[in-house]
């Protein structure tokens, strides 16, 4: 395959790419573009093996390292259960970041890479490599911690050093100052160890990031991953100077990012803030609010046998999913619900607040795997104004996404963000295992509205018990 | 066992309801109490004693007999100075009592040592009160009938249509006062096709009107008329005259008025003038709501349909005992939701709990000592106007896609001079090779942009590991450091080089496989 054959190649690939995240778009064209971004991977990868790069003594390499890998990947995307979907994707986000980490560091060891360029073309490919494993070990450690966050292996509760800001400014500076170490090193060798200085700088400052960082803005946290491999993958491109690698680091990173933005948007919190971490501590933000913005009264709780009676005398049924669901596993148990309720004519649709769960779009996945029709499942915006009519909202392992607080009071350390309106509705059913208040460590005053009632106890079994009371 | 409910047979003229039904019946009965009913007592509402004794009530055979073998009384209509003479010390009456209009009744039943809670004075802003607000149920039955019972003497469809016979135009409906009933009837004649328009003091409703399919017609003078406890007050002069010119237009352009306007305490304001009814069309209807309290009609005459100038005037004043099974059931309902409050504990015993602001408001009697009128109730502090966060949340909410606030025109300028810096920078040190990878770069940001903004949130998971799996791409900057031809007279640490690249690969196949295979299993399951 001649160079300019591979090129043209490549430029395919990039077209079946960019086709791919547009088909992603809506669910009727999801799945081919899922199939286009395949297609153009294994494009991509055909055209550099039997491209003029790729010389057929590392071909047999190759095979075997792609077979192990992807017999690994293959197997985990089989086994993984819909709600360990956020880790599986920090998890892989990691992988990315090594690989750039790899690719980087055989870069700058490779004396062949760098052998043609000028002393500014030198300077730049260093640079690049520089800020390559940069990006890539930052991705990997923060990922790392992600995974472990979210799978629950360590605490969601955010870390927080003292002096944290000044730490990262240190660390920034110390890596400005090594980096300019590096471009004078005149050999390899002699490089080699302001690089590996910046690399440990790095994971570090990966770990610190996303250590401080609470559950309630996981999503965020996972898309801005998600970016940050892609960026990784652009700057590779730019160290090997291989356009396919850049633009599609671009599309990664660019839709990666504005994941990020959409998802702040969602809590009514600045990126930079979600990103200085801190957020969910719980520490002064309520003593704050004072006691005028306590909220008072008495919780009425109902049993699953009230529940299931208001549901069948309900005209139109909402049920707001929240991360609660999600560890109960109780997906399954909502779409049984839902069809028997569907049975009864009874109108029943689901609202999705942007971030409920822990990572974007994660309800939505679950209650796709649980077969509950994707035209029923609606979001904030399109619901919101439709509680005022509708008799009965169930809320299911939810908390800060249904807070009225965040309209009413504003000293809330949650003010401001989006929320679904649940208590316009005649009557609303809170599903939850006991009063603690949710992530971002505010009491809800939901719970004590006239028109609430609280159902307490573990979703599924909750469920399972509504469901069999609704059948009687 | 506990207390027994008595529920007489409603003795005012042509009063059709009852004060309970069978479902309900088993409901109270779970909470432990004995059910009595009279005999004859549901006729009206088409419940025979049969279906009361079916669901667990005792029938019995006269009004004394129940009136002495009952704890507590359900009743619908004030007792009459007969049924006051039945009662007996420490009963307890439950019913429509009207303490204002009623002050020989109230002396009456005091005298008696008895517990009289009026459903007519519960504090209706009590949110919690709201399942047991009686009013609310007979007025939203009130305003559904009143539709029908104009529909009843109008000679033509309400809905538009277009037939072999020729065009019908739809009936114009004009209704005045969107309280409860009112908005009954707004939704009653929207439905059935007719063009309703609905006027009311306060302005608030504007949006209740139009979600119901009603057009809301302004008075063209500033002035808010929301009075206490969600009822309107007596407007300005000033005001009055402007709503009398619009009611005049009204009553020359529409088919049907149908009236609801009430201020406690006070008669019906009147609203049609007979020079109005003079104008209408021959063949209109007036449906007067206000009836009892004096109509807001000049011409109306409770109790009674009559035609003036050529136009029905319907003053019914009891307009949900013509619903009487809806509204026996609805109020049945509304006492036994009084019952749960009265008694939490399930036990079939009632405790008159004068802490609890609502079950006060509706006590006006207590052991013969009248309570009424209750101070009112201790309501939280009144939420202040809305704080300054709402709005600017509400225009935050707005989805993506939707084009959000421009910028600051100072931030603009900022990001747009550094933005210009930083290229400049570029431009001036860069090699040309770079700046075309650069080029190539930017582009590519703002294509992932464009073709990223518009993804559906529910997708967004499906989005991201399909881009991870595509990040895997990073695969090719290993599969080129793996065994690239030999450059002559470089020496090449190959074997180290080659482990590297073979981690990286073996890490990127991983992710590549496995990212596009979980998006397929995840999309798979994405159906209508």
């Amino acid at each position: 395959m001649s160079s300019s054959l591979v090129t043209v190649a490549y430029i395919a690939a990039i077209m079946l790419f960019i086709m791919s995240l547009g088909g992603l778009s809506h669910p009727e064209t999801a799945r081919r573009g899922n199939f286009y971004g395949m297609l153009g991977m294994a494009i991509a990868v055909l055209a550099t093996v039997f491209g003029p790069s790729v010389t057929p003594a590392g071909i047999a390499w190759i095979i075997g390292a792609m077979v192990v890998g992807g017999g690994i990947g293959l197997y985990a995307a089989r086994t993984v259960q819909m709600t360990q979907m956020p880790e599986l994707v920090a998890l892989m986000h990691s992988l990315v970041g090594l690989a750039a980490c790899a690719v980087g560091f055989a870069s700058y060891i490779d004396p062949a890479s760098s052998a043609q360029f000028t002393s500014v073309e030198k300077t730049i490919h260093h640079v690049e490599v520089y800020i390559g494993i940069l990006i890539g070990a930052v991705t990997f450690s923060g990922s790392i911690i992600a995974f472990l966050k979210l799978s629950g292996k360590i605490g969601g509760k955010p870390l927080l050093l003292p002096a944290r800001h000044w730490l990262n400014l240190v660390a920034l500076l110390v890596v400005i100052g090594v980096g300019a170490q590096f471009l004078g090193a005149k050999t390899i060798d002699a490089g080699m160890m302001p690089l590996l200085i910046m690399t440990v700088i790095a994971l570090l400052f990966g770990i610190h990031m996303v250590m401080a960082i609470g559950g309630a803005d996981m999503p965020v946290v996972v898309s801005m991953l998600n970016s940050y491999s892609g960026w990784a993958a652009a700057a590779t491109g730019f160290m090997l100077s291989n356009d396919l690698l850049i633009v599609v680091g671009a599309l990664v990173g660019s839709s990666g990012a504005i994941l990020s933005y959409i998802m702040c948007q969602a809590m009514n919190r600045n990126f930079i803030s979600v990103i200085a971490g801190g957020f969910g501590s719980g520490g002064g933000a309520p003593a704050a609010g004072g006691a005028a913005a306590e909220p008072q009264g008495e919780v009425s709780a109902v049993s699953a046998q009230e529940t299931a009676e208001l549901l069948r005398e309900a005209k139109s049924v909402i049920i707001v999913p929240g991360y609660g669901m999600a560890v109960a596993q109780a997906q399954h148990t909502v779409y049984e619900i839902t069809k028997t309720l569907r049975e009864k004519n009874i109108n029943i649709r689901f609202g999705i607040h942007p971030v409920a769960g822990r990572m974007p779009g994660h309800m939505n996945v679950l209650l796709a795997e649980a077969k509950v029709p994707y035209d029923i499942v609606l979001e904030m915006d399109e619901i919101n104004d439709d509680f005022p009519d509708t008799d009965v909202v169930m809320v299911i392992g939810a908390n800060d996404i249904v807070n009225p607080a965040a309209q009413e009071d504003p000293t809330s350390p949650i003010a401001g963000m989006p929320v679904l309106e649940v208590w316009k509705a005649k009557t609303s059913i809170v599903m939850k295992r006991s009063m603690a208040s949710g992530y971002a460590g505010v009491d809800n005053p939901l719970f004590y509205k006239d028109n609430n009632r609280m159902l307490f106890g573990d979703a599924k079994k909750m469920l399972d018990e509504v469901l069999t009371a609704l059948r009687a | 066992m506990g207390l027994t409910i008595g529920v007489p047979k409603e003795v005012f003229p042509n009063e059709k309801r009852v004060a309970t039904v069978p479902e309900v019946v088993e409901k109270l009965k779970k909470l432990g109490f004995a059910i009595a009913v009279e005999s004859g007592a549901g006729v009206g509402a088409d419940v025979s004693d049969e279906m009361f004794a079916a669901a667990g009530a005792t029938v019995q055979p006269n009004a004394a007999a129940l009136w002495s073998a009952s704890d507590i009384v359900f009743k619908v209509r004030p007792p009459t100075m007969d049924e006051a003479a039945l009662m007996k010390d420490g009963q307890t009456l439950i019913s429509f009592i009207w303490p204002a209009q009623n002050p020989e009744l109230m002396q009456a039943l005091a005298a008696k040592k008895v517990n009289v809670l009026a459903m007519d004075c519960l504090p209706r802003m009590l949110s919690r009160a709201q399942k047991m607000d009686a009013l609310t149920s007979m007025a939203g039955i009130s305003g559904y009938r009143a539709v029908i019972e104009a529909a009843n003497v109008f000679g033509r469809f309400f809905n538009g249509q277009i037939t072999a016979a020729g065009k019908v135009p739809p009936a114009k409906i004009f209704i005045a006062g969107a309280g409860v009933a009112g908005l009954a009837a707004i939704g009653t004649a929207a439905s059935m096709g007719a063009i309703v328009r609905a006027n009311d003091t306060r302005a608030e409703v504007a949006d209740q009107v139009k979600s119901l399919g009603g057009e809301f017609v302004k008075v063209d003078y500033a002035e808010e008329g929301s009075g206490g406890g969600g009822y309107a007050k007596v407007m300005s002069e000033g005001f009055q005259q402007a709503q009398r010119e619009m009611y005049a237009q009204q009553a020359r352009e529409v088919d049907i008025i149908i009236t609801t306007a009430l201020i406690p305490g006070k008669p019906a304001p009147k609203l049609i003038t007979a020079e109005m009814v003079q104008s209408m069309k021959p063949g209109s209807v007036i449906v007067d709501m206000a009836a009892e309290q004096g109509g807001n009609c000049e011409l109306t005459e409770p109790g009674k349909a009559v035609v003036k100038h050529g136009v029905t005037i319907v003053g019914y004043t009891d307009l949900a005992s013509r619903l009487a099974k809806q509204s026996s059931t609805l109020y049945g309902t509304n006492l036994f939701r009084l019952t749960e409050e009265l008694c939490k504990t399930k036990d079939g015993v009632i405790n008159v709990n004068m802490e609890d602001d609502a079950i006060r408001g509706l006590t006006v009697i207590k052991d013969g000592a009248v309570t009424w009128p209750a101070p009112p109730p201790k309501l939280p502090p009144a939420p202040e106007p809305k704080p300054a966060a709402a709005p600017v949340a509400a225009k935050k909410a707005h989805g993506h896609g939707a084009s959000s606030e421009p910028m600051a025109t100072q931030t603009l300028v900022i990001m747009f001079a550094v933005a210009a810096g930083l290229f400049w920078f570029i431009g001036a040190n860069a090699p040309a090779a770079f700046l075309g990878h650069f080029t190539v770069f930017v582009l590519a940001c703002f294509v992932g942009y464009m073709v990223v903004w518009n993804v559906t949130p529910s997708l967004h998971t499906p989005l991201m590991s399909v881009t991870n799996a595509i990040s895997s791409i990073i695969v090719i900057g290993a599969l080129v450091q793996i065994a690239p031809p030999a450059v002559p007279g470089i020496s090449r640490p190959d074997e180290l080089i080659r482990w590297i690249a073979l981690v990286g690969i073996g890490l990127t196949a991983v992710n590549m496989f496995g990212g596009f295979a979980v998006t397929r299993r995840m999309l798979a399951m994405f159906r209508k």
